[in-house]
């Protein structure tokens, strides 16, 4: 499952940041590929294609800051809810 | 595209356009000359609900669907757009705390603001800080319990009537959000007349001098008050003004089909004569254009597709340049009466400039959307696009 959601937020990424593959790891941020909307979509499509609700405590740039962080964040709130 | 509304929106539809005839249409030209809405008027949008459109209904609001709050933005826009701006930024403050409020300032604020007990202002323009966000120099200080402001805001909405705003500044260089009440010591709200347009939007300038504020009144994280808290509010703007700027090209339309049609030169009436029936059918296409635009960002916003954030981009420029357009023809239709003051196109007129220079202006929706139109595009086969050449003109 969690491959599968590597995948969606690869392919998300990959509409905003086109000119280049974006590594696993890397920095989309520090990168300078996004504008300042940037941080709007990305939570939407975290909260509506991911199903991951993002709330306040979530907003650290760290858990947004590449396709692994995004991940990572995914599964730790999937984690919380199973309990 | 969905375009239809549901029968639930078409009644509610309703109701908004009936409230907006009964007690906005027949006095807001008087609110634009005296350059001031009665506070009365505030209570009545407070007693329709109008205030607690965007906050759910378990915190004591309509909680209003997308398309039901553009249809309330619309009806307000038709009517006056000082009202619909008041609704507007009311609405964004609301919308910053439902999104990214602690649980306990939610409690503690949206029924407030859903009852209209607060009224609440935006307050992120500086005199050095406009389409610049990030140029935003008022400072929040770390003190014992909380924080203190410094900074200095203007042209803000409903500034001399707002209860609570919500302020941006930036704490250890940190764009972060604060909610400031009106009564702190150390904010004062200075009155600022003269508009062009939105003249009874009681607009004010705000200072802030070691404002001390509690250490919960901070909202979303420092480091995203711009990316997230204000983005958000922004962008419900945005969708708000959008719908208003279909409202008031609406006026526009009926204001112009009825002066044409009795207004007799050369012997017969206006709307006989082809030059006329341009305007008139430009009119009409722009407003039913831009109500499409509109829709769509409402349905996309509804179901929370990242899409919604491009298509409000499109919905806005489209809306507040048509609204420019349909009361240009607007006043030129009425000739010399457009002119005067006893027709309420020089108003719309006024009203529909302001639309172009606030929540983006027309510049910044340009740039924004040519830059995001390489997003939407479809890719090129491969997935990868092209490399684009370097400075020296070299694909490498
Ligand atoms: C009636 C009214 C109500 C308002 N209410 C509020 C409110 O409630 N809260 C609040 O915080 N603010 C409010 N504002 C402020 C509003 O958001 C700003 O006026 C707006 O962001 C533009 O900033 P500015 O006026 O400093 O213009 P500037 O940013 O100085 O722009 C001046 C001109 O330069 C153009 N320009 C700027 N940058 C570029 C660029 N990169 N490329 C091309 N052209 C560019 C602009 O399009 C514009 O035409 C209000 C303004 C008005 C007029």
């Amino acid at each position: 499952m969690m491959e599968n959601i590597r995948e969606q937020v690869r392919a998300f990424l990959a509409r905003y940041i086109r000119d280049r593959e974006v590594a696993d790891d890397e920095d989309i941020f520090t990168a300078g590929h996004v504008n300042s909307l940037f941080v709007m979509q990305l939570v939407l499509f975290v909260e509506g294609e991911l199903d991951c609700p993002v709330a306040d405590e979530d907003l650290e740039l760290e858990n947004f800051s590449s396709v692994d962080a995004i991940v990572a964040l995914v599964e730790r709130r999937t984690a919380a809810v199973r309990g | 595209m969905r375009v239809q509304l549901t029968a639930e929106q078409q009644r509610a539809g309703e109701r908004f356009a009936a409230f907006a005839d009964d007690h906005l249409v027949p006095y807001a030209d008087g609110w634009d000359r005296a350059q001031e809405l009665p506070r009365a008027v505030v209570h009545l949008l407070a007693e329709a609900g109008h205030l607690g459109a965007v906050v759910p209904a378990d915190h004591g609001g309509a909680g209003l669907d997308a398309i039901s709050f553009g249809l309330l933005h619309e009806e307000a826009g038709r009517a006056c757009s000082s009202v619909r701006s008041l609704l507007t930024v009311h609405s964004m403050v609301s919308y910053a705390l439902v999104r990214w409020g602690r649980p306990e300032l939610r409690a503690r604020w949206l029924p407030e603001l859903a009852r209209g007990t607060y009224l609440g202002a935006f307050a992120v323009t500086e005199p050095g800080a406009g389409s610049d966000l990030a140029a935003l120099s008022a400072q929040a200080r770390p003190v014992a319990g909380g924080y203190a402001l410094d900074g200095h805001k203007h042209w803000i909405t409903f500034g001399q009537y707002a209860d609570l705003f919500l302020v941006f500044a930036r704490l250890e260089g940190r764009p972060a959000a604060f909610l400031v009440e009106r009564q702190r010591a150390g904010l004062t709200v200075v009155p600022q007349a003269g508009a062009l347009g939105t003249r009874a939007s009681m607009l004010a300038e705000v200072r802030l001098t070691d404002c001390r504020i509690p250490a919960e009144n901070l909202v979303g994280r420092p480091g995203f008050g711009l990316s997230a808290v204000a983005a958000s509010a922004l962008e419900l703007g945005r969708y708000s003004v959008a719908w208003g700027c279909v409202g008031l090209a609406e006026a526009c339309v009926r204001a112009s089909l009825a002066y044409a049609d009795t207004r007799e030169q050369f012997g017969r009436p206006l709307r006989r004569h082809q030059l006329v029936q341009r305007m008139l059918a430009d009119m009409v296409t722009g407003t039913s254009a831009a109500r499409l635009l509109c829709q769509q960002a409402g349905w996309l916003r509804e179901s929370g597709d990242p899409a919604s954030v491009h298509a409000t981009w499109l919905a806005k420029y489209f809306a507040s340049t048509a609204a420019v357009r349909a009361a240009d023809d607007a006043v030129q239709i009425h000739g010399s009466r457009g002119i005067g003051d006893a027709y309420p196109v020089q108003r719309y007129l006024r009203d529909a400039k302001v639309m172009e220079i606030i929540e983006g202006s027309t510049q910044l929706q340009q740039i924004t959307i040519a830059e995001s139109a390489y997003q939407v595009r479809p890719r090129p086969a491969g997935g990868v696009e092209p490399r684009r050449p370097d400075a020296e003109g070299l694909i490498r």
